[in-house]
């Protein structure tokens, strides 16, 4: 009753570009130029400015210089790294989730994603509380057995990190992909005579492929493009710290910093599209929809047990920098200890008296944004995987530069771009108003999102979508009805991913906002944590912002296991 | 605009009208709220109708901003590096202002308060020296240094951070300080051997404190503030002024174009007035006063740069030559110690250990090695005239058209960064054999 149908050429329905498809493929590509592209250009020419007009001199001062290169090759070994040690965590996790029964199941998402919820700074003081070469493991360590785990230094202590910060995205996508299999293909394997291992190699594997491969490629490119990880742990030998310190270094307009920062986003799109290119010429969609996921299974007692202990061992590893920042934010000094010396709430009183209007703009900012960011990325996957429109893939090309753009950069964009508008009907500058903090972040998070929709399409057949317009539903109507409801663990792993990880954004955040009113949760940390006395209420401020994070991925989760519950039950 | 904010704008004109000042002033600062807040507060109390808005921001950015946001700038830029200042100014985009305020003296140590052109003015001064961690040097058995060459010792191996001058003015000074005060070679010799004992250089001023405070590393270079402010928090740290330290200015400048000029000027003097002065003293501030009678006011111990002569006075700071060859000394210091952090102290170590056999069994042979190993290790690229050389210095500055420069900035990094490489390698291997010798 079902197959995977391996059809080369895709069905002929809606191959040919519609008008509606063409304002919407405008609308998309007006929004990239005008809050992506402009802004990004009117700062990265400085990368091709000679003394006499336009010059490719820099790109050769690039390739010329040792460090580049050995900083080059350090990017790609830490990124690789950081995708294998994120699969290790990410897969077994995912597989687990998605195929056995577990209480709690929306708790383990939930818990994934707090990796990505990584407050700037306090966060960075929390990691080396915990792993630092004196944080409260390796003091322990050295107590008991007379030794030091270097965790946080040179390049493994950045993979090390990368790896436990960013595995949530395999997670997310995987799960997404593994909810998305039909039990019915399962259930045709087995009749097969398939299972256990060839079952999963087969089928389930195959099937998940474009999740995994979407997270995999996420990881891969913000690993290599991470800034605050190498920062924080002193390691410089890698692009993006190389080019974030000359781009802001104070008052010089050093083409290098620029020229790297081409380098990185030339090197992202090849690695993004190389990604496309190992899922190309296979078709990963499935035509039944109503098996919503993998058959679920009891674990048996022993296995179940198993099962808790590898997930509570993974959680207590990666959430340990939040325990970590829980404990700086209810201590009082904590310096070279295991534990902080007391405990107090005083830090807590200090930002509900303060700073509580911080958190509710976070929330509207980063749930707006998250919103535009799913909106655009299942517009462009759609125009990408289901039209001819000229040019569609050019739009997702270019909205996952800013996956390698570094907020700085879009940060002076935006000023260089909008502060000389105004708002309509007021004195004050576009780039200030808060409204586009909202545009900043979704740009900036939009490859998340784009990513994780276009991979949800991806499993889905566009005969489901050929069936309904036969019927006599329209394009709208086929894209309400069938697409995204179809697509929705897809949408919604984007869409926490894009909120939870703007909630913590910091960069464009600080040069964008002009009024205490208006800030977010980020910019209240790092203001706090300009001074010994504001470890604690920012710790305090961060551990609220984590819970906030958590409480809304949660409640989304829930969402989306009783949407798949529904599914299921119809299905059977 | 928010309701809150039309509704403030609609009701102060009234009062601030009353003293000519305008009903708000902005400020963008990279100083913490322990210090902005006080500021504010007092100043709208002596100026009521007129508010204070703060925007915090790290000096990167703020420069950044104030350079992008010159149709509607802020009025006020309220920071500690000097550099950032310079680099407004000589993009015009401050004021120049004279403030009124009398009793203020011209200089502290050997640093002028303010701008002598007059774009920005000096409020608080600020030493460095060197910060420690009580409770990580007892458990590492480690005695309190107390001078830069304290820092050189093999004790202190792996126990010690800085942040990048690049990356951090006030850095920028300490380094320049001991270049000046030492002669150039000896003092790159100097910084050189500190490198050999750092555990990493950190990219933000407030990294180096923040280590030192939760016990990531003992003994940090930083500025005066960060270290008794960390004290007065509670935290087991300390700090010292070493003999040889600059006594600099933190500043605030009028922006360029500022739309509440009255205002601005007026918190200008509030900084700088008798009351402006004493809010240095609160504990969570803890800076130097500009106007030596406040002093009179702070508690027995607070250092007085303008009693004690030895505070900043021991080098006569050449701002001339710090300028010509600023941007040099950041890069010329990043490529041969904070980029190549690790073979430097992989240098050093083996020199360490080779220097402990060589005193239990004392070998000529090894000595000699030795030597030439130290020499390779604390051996500057590039002589003191070359630094100066406007043909050279140039091409680490902002490019100018008219000012065309022979070799580009990258060819130069290159050089250096291929000398710290190969001679970091020679001193290791130098220093292997010595041991091997002593053995």
């Amino acid at each position: 009753m079902t197959a995977a149908v391996a059809s080369g050429a895709a069905g002929t329905l809606g191959r040919r570009a519609s008008p509606g498809q063409i304002a919407v493929g405008l609308a998309v590509a007006l929004f990239l130029a005008l809050f992506l592209v402009l802004p990004v250009a009117r700062v990265m020419v400085a990368a091709i400015e000679g003394p006499d007009g336009y010059t490719l001199d820099h790109f050769g001062d690039f390739a010329r210089t040792a460090l580049f290169r050995e900083a080059f090759a350090n990017s790609i070994y830490v990124a690789f790294m950081a995708v294998v040690l994120a699969t290790l965590i990410a897969v077994p996790l995912a597989y687990l989730l998605a195929r056995f029964r577990f209480r709690g199941a929306a708790l383990i998402q939930t818990l994934g994603v707090i990796p990505l919820v990584m407050p700037p700074f306090v966060g960075a003081v929390a990691m080396q509380l915990v792993f630092g070469r004196n944080g409260s493991v390796n003091l322990l360590l050295n107590e008991w057995f007379g030794f030091r785990i270097p965790f946080m230094e040179g390049l493994n202590g950045v993979i090390f990190v990368e790896g436990l910060h960013y595995f949530p995205f395999i997670l997310l996508n995987l799960s997404a992909a593994l909810s998305n299999i039909d039990a019915s293909m399962e259930e045709a394997a087995q009749n097969l005579g398939a299972s256990g291992w060839t079952l999963a190699r087969r089928i389930v594997l195959p099937l998940a492929l474009p999740g995994y491969v979407a997270g995999a490629a996420l990881v891969f490119v913000k690993v290599f493009d991470d800034l605050g990880t190498p920062l924080l742990l002193n390691a410089t030998n890698l692009l993006a710290p190389q080019a974030y310190l000359r781009i802001t270094s104070i008052g010089l307009d050093d083409p290098l910093g620029y020229v790297i920062a081409t380098v990185m986003v030339a090197f992202s799109l090849a690695a993004v599209a190389a990604s496309a290119l190992v899922l190309r010429g296979r078709d990963f969609s499935t035509v039944q929809r109503g098996g919503g996921g993998l058959g679920q299974r009891e674990l048996t007692a022993g296995r179940r047990i198993a099962a808790w202990v590898f997930i509570s061992l993974v959680l207590l590893l990666v959430l340990s920098p939040h325990i970590g920042l829980l404990l700086l934010s209810l201590g009082t000094v904590w310096s070279f200890s295991v534990l902080p010396d007391a405990f107090t709430l005083a830090h807590y009183g200090a930002v509900f008296g303060q700073s509580a209007h911080y958190l509710g703009n976070t929330v509207l900012y980063c749930a707006l944004a998250a919103a535009l960011d799913v909106v655009l990325g299942t517009a462009i996957a759609y125009l990408v995987l289901r039209t001819d429109l000229p040019g569609r893939r050019w739009l997702d090309a270019v909205a996952m530069i800013p996956i390698a753009v570094p907020g700085v950069v879009l940060g002076i964009g935006m000023l260089r771009t909008f502060h000389g508008i105004n708002l309509p009907g007021s004195d004050q500058p576009l780039a200030t108003f808060w409204g586009m903090l909202i545009v900043a972040y979704a740009v900036r998070r939009l490859p998340y999102a784009l990513r994780a929709c276009t991979a949800a399409l991806q499993q889905l057949h566009i005969s489901l979508e050929e069936a309904a317009e036969s019927l006599g539903a329209g394009k709208l109507a086929t894209l309400r009805r069938i697409v995204v409801p179809l697509m929705a663990g897809g949408i919604l792993a984007g869409f926490v991913t894009s909120f939870a990880t703007a909630a913590v954004e910091l960069s464009e955040t600080l040069l964008l906002v002009t009024r205490e009113a208006d800030a977010p949760a980020s910019y209240g940390i790092y203001v706090y944590m300009q001074s010994p006395a504001g470890r604690g209420p920012g710790a305090a401020l961060g551990v609220i912002a984590v819970v906030v994070v958590a409480v809304a991925t949660y409640f989304s989760h829930r969402l989306a296991e009783i949407d798949r519950a529904k599914r299921g039950k119809l299905g059977r | 605009m928010r309701p809150a904010v039309i509704a403030i704008c609609a009701v102060l004109p009234m009062a601030a009208l009353a003293q000519g000042l305008e009903p708000r002033v902005t400020i963008v600062t990279s100083f913490p709220k322990d210090l902005t807040q006080p500021y504010a507060q007092a100043f709208e109390k002596a100026h009521p109708g007129t508010k204070v808005e703060v925007q915090n921001r790290n000096t990167a950015a703020a420069v950044a901003f104030i350079r992008e946001t010159q149709s509607s700038p802020p009025d006020l830029f309220w920071a500690s590096a000097p550099d950032a200042f310079e680099v407004l100014k000589k993009n015009r985009l401050l004021t120049a202002y004279k403030p009124k305020s009398e009793g203020i003296p011209a200089q502290v140590g050997s640093y002028p308060i303010h701008d002598p052109a007059g774009f920005y003015m000096g409020f608080a001064a600020s030493g460095y020296g060197i910060m420690f961690n009580t409770r990580y040097l007892a458990a590492n058995k480690l005695a309190a240094p107390k001078q830069w060459d304290d820092l050189k010792k093999p004790a202190y191996f792996g126990h010690v951070g800085i942040s990048a001058p690049s990356r951090s003015g006030t850095t920028h000074l300490t380094v320049e300080t001991i270049l000046q005060g030492e002669g150039w070679a000896k003092g790159w010799a100097t910084l050189l051997e500190i490198g050999g004992n750092l555990a990493a250089v950190s990219d933000r001023s407030f990294g180096v404190p923040d280590a030192v405070n939760s016990g990531q590393y003992g003994v940090g270079i930083v500025i005066d503030f960060f270290a008794l402010s960390a004290k007065a928090s509670g935290f087991p740290v300390d700090f010292v002024y070493p003999e040889l330290t600059t006594i600099v200015p933190a500043n605030i400048g009028i922006v360029a174009n500022a739309k509440n000029p009255n205002a601005a000027a007026a918190f200008v003097e509030f900084l700088l007035s008798e009351v402006g002065q004493e809010i240095l003293l609160d504990p969570k501030i803890r800076r130097l006063p500009v106007r030596p009678t406040t002093y009179a006011k702070a508690p027995a111990d607070y250092p007085n740069p303008f009693k004690d002569r030895s505070l900043g006075a021991r080098v006569k700071f050449d701002a001339d030559l710090s300028e010509a060859r600023y941007e040099l000394v950041n890069s010329l210091y990043d490529r041969i110690v904070t980029f190549r952090l690790k073979e430097l102290t992989e240098a050093w170590k083996a020199i360490h250990a080779a220097e402990t056999r060589l005193a239990a069994k004392p070998n000529a042979e090894a000595r000699a090695l030795l030597t030439e190993a130290r020499a390779k290790v604390t051996a500057v690229p590039i002589g003191e005239t070359e630094a100066r050389d406007p043909a050279i210095a140039g091409a680490f500055q902002e490019k100018r058209k008219d000012k065309p420069v022979p070799v580009r900035q990258a060819e130069y990094e290159e050089r250096w960064d291929a000398h710290a490489k190969r001679a970091y390698a020679e001193a290791k291997t130098l220093a292997d054999k010595a041991a091997q010798a002593a053995r």
